[in-house]
């Protein structure tokens, strides 16, 4: 379907932006209609790791990460984004669980629309939109609609609208989980090769422990609500991944603990 | 065009038929003119009064096309406010829906009092009538824009004003257009009711006053051809609307797509 172009938009000149510390303490949420979401949660992702959050449905994944990103705030205990002395202000993006794209824009107004909320003019906003295309290996799309595009396609639109501003740290809720699996490994894929070229910090909800442990670096299980940390484990496995590593028996070691800590968290 | 030309055969044939059914008839049975013209009557007049007919679309028209334009003007900025709180839409949506309630011919003459006769009254009366469907269906659009987009806007720090013309009201469009094709052949109504209450003033009659004239001549003959002249318009205003939500819509929203 798509060849894997990997970030040729960002040289080596371009500075990494690299990532934020995410520092939650004590976080308590409360919803109105359904309980106790969060109860005490702490937690501590260092700069620029990629982590992946995993756990039963409603157990208040998405909470934690409306919370960071700031679309939501906690009734209790803090969430702190913290970037390195001397540091900008922490750049958010989120990727929701559907591509979420503007259908009256074409692929490159929607990538570049985070720039023109900022402010961007229209001829820096559609260069940076085009490299963050490229980046996701669509820049030859820039002038479809979204309604042209297959979900796969939607989805990295989504992606690169998330990179446009070079976010210091990337929050994506279960992006890649309506896709059919082989697209889905093909995005794998694609981001990780682009937080290790980015260097940004990634907080990755998903339902697949196969997923969290190909992606990230660090794998946290959750409990049923209110959520508590059942595991919170680092994944051993190479910096460079290729699809190969599905069938590794490291790969399926790595696995065993996440699978027991789901299962764990699923019972009553 | 084979096809289209097929799609058009049937409801073509069919008025051919009832056209050729009621001049036989007519003509057979000796109806009188005065109650009921046969077809060829009408298209005489239709030929003879050219003139009066077009001024009198042309009047109507505009006061049709004032109404309207009004109604989308006025019905989306409602929209927008009641969207913006729900205590003013709590506090004000329900008189729209009353005022979508009271009939126009009862508050004709309150615009005479008001407006003058003429045709900025027979304006607001069509504006009355069909401003409400722009007000709902706009307030719906507004409604059901998608939260998860509205997170998108806010994360980036958009304010109100940039959400409301970025977001909002682009993706209310499809909502907007199915008022707009609604209000129009409203606004033809509306302008033909105040035309019979307050259409009364120097100048060009509409459609409405010769509708009103036409029987008390017994020109019944000019009085259809009236009546064809104003459904001609509402069709014409409504093709207009379906024709720009077209245009706007064609290339990202599933109503538009053939």
């Amino acid at each position: 379907m798509t060849s894997l172009v990997l970030a040729p938009g960002l040289a080596a000149d371009a500075p990494r932006p690299g990532g934020v510390r995410v520092l939650v303490e004590r976080a308590r949420r409360v919803f109105a209609g359904s309980g106790v979401v969060l109860d005490g949660l702490d937690l501590d992702v260092a700069a620029g790791t990629f982590v992946a959050l995993l756990g039963p449905s409603g157990c208040g994944k998405s909470t934690l990460l409306r919370l960071v990103a700031g679309l939501d705030q906690a009734d209790g205990g803090s969430v702190k984004l913290l970037a390195p002395e001397g540091a900008e202000r922490p750049r958010i993006a989120y990727v929701f669980q559907d591509a979420h794209l503007l259908p009256w824009r074409n692929v490159l107004d929607n990538a570049a629309l985070p720039l023109e909320l900022a402010g961007v003019g229209r001829d820096e906003r559609r260069a940076q939109a085009l490299v963050a295309l490229q980046q996701v290996g669509l820049g030859d799309a820039a002038a479809r609609h979204p309604a042209e595009l297959s979900g796969g396609m939607k989805m990295r639109v989504s992606l690169a609208r998330a990179l446009v501003t070079r976010p210091s740290i990337l929050l994506l809720d279960e992006p890649f989980a309506a896709l059919d699996e082989l697209t889905r490994q093909r995005l794998d894929d694609q981001l990780r090769a682009l937080w290790l070229d980015l260097g940004m910090t990634v907080l990755f909800v998903t339902h697949s422990n196969a997923e969290a442990a190909y992606l990230a670096e660090r794998c946290i299980v959750f409990s049923r609500r209110p959520a508590r940390i059942l595991l919170d484990t680092p994944i051993d496995l190479p910096r460079e991944r290729a699809a190969s590593l599905r069938s590794d028996p490291h790969f399926a070691r790595a696995l065993g603990p996440l699978q027991d800590a789901l299962l764990a968290g699923e019972a009553p | 065009m084979k096809t289209s030309l097929a799609a058009a055969a049937p409801p073509l044939l069919s008025l051919v038929l009832l056209l050729g059914a009621w001049e036989a008839l007519v003509r057979v049975l000796a109806v009188p003119a005065y109650l009921l013209p046969p077809p060829s009557q009408i298209a005489a007049a239709f030929a003879a009064d050219a003139t009066t007919l077009g001024l009198a679309t042309w009047t109507t028209a505009k006061s049709a096309l004032l109404g309207f334009a009004l109604s989308g003007v006025i019905g989306v900025l409602v929209a927008v406010a009641l969207s913006a709180s729900r205590l003013l839409e709590r506090a004000f949506y329900p008189y729209a829906v009353f005022l979508q309630t009271v009939p126009i011919v009862a508050i004709a003459p309150l615009l005479v009092l008001w407006f003058g006769p003429g045709e900025r009254a027979v304006s607001v009366s069509a504006f009355i009538v069909s401003v409400f469907p722009v007000v709902a269906n706009a307030l719906s659009g507004l409604r059901s824009v998608e939260p998860a987009l509205r997170d998108l806007f806010r994360l980036y720090g958009a304010g109100k004003l940039r959400t409301l013309l970025l977001l909002s009201l682009p993706s209310s469009l499809p909502s907007i257009v199915t008022g707009l094709r609604i209000a129009g052949g409203l606004a033809v109504i509306g302008a033909i009711v105040g035309e019979f209450v307050a259409g009364f003033a120097e100048g060009t009659p509409g459609l409405g006053i010769l509708i009103m004239s036409a029987p008390r001549q017994l020109r019944t003959d000019l009085l259809f051809a009236a009546v064809l002249c104003a459904s001609a318009l509402g069709l014409g205003l409504f093709g207009a609307t379906n024709l720009g939500g077209w245009l706007l819509l064609r290339r990202w929203h599933p109503s538009e797509k053939s």
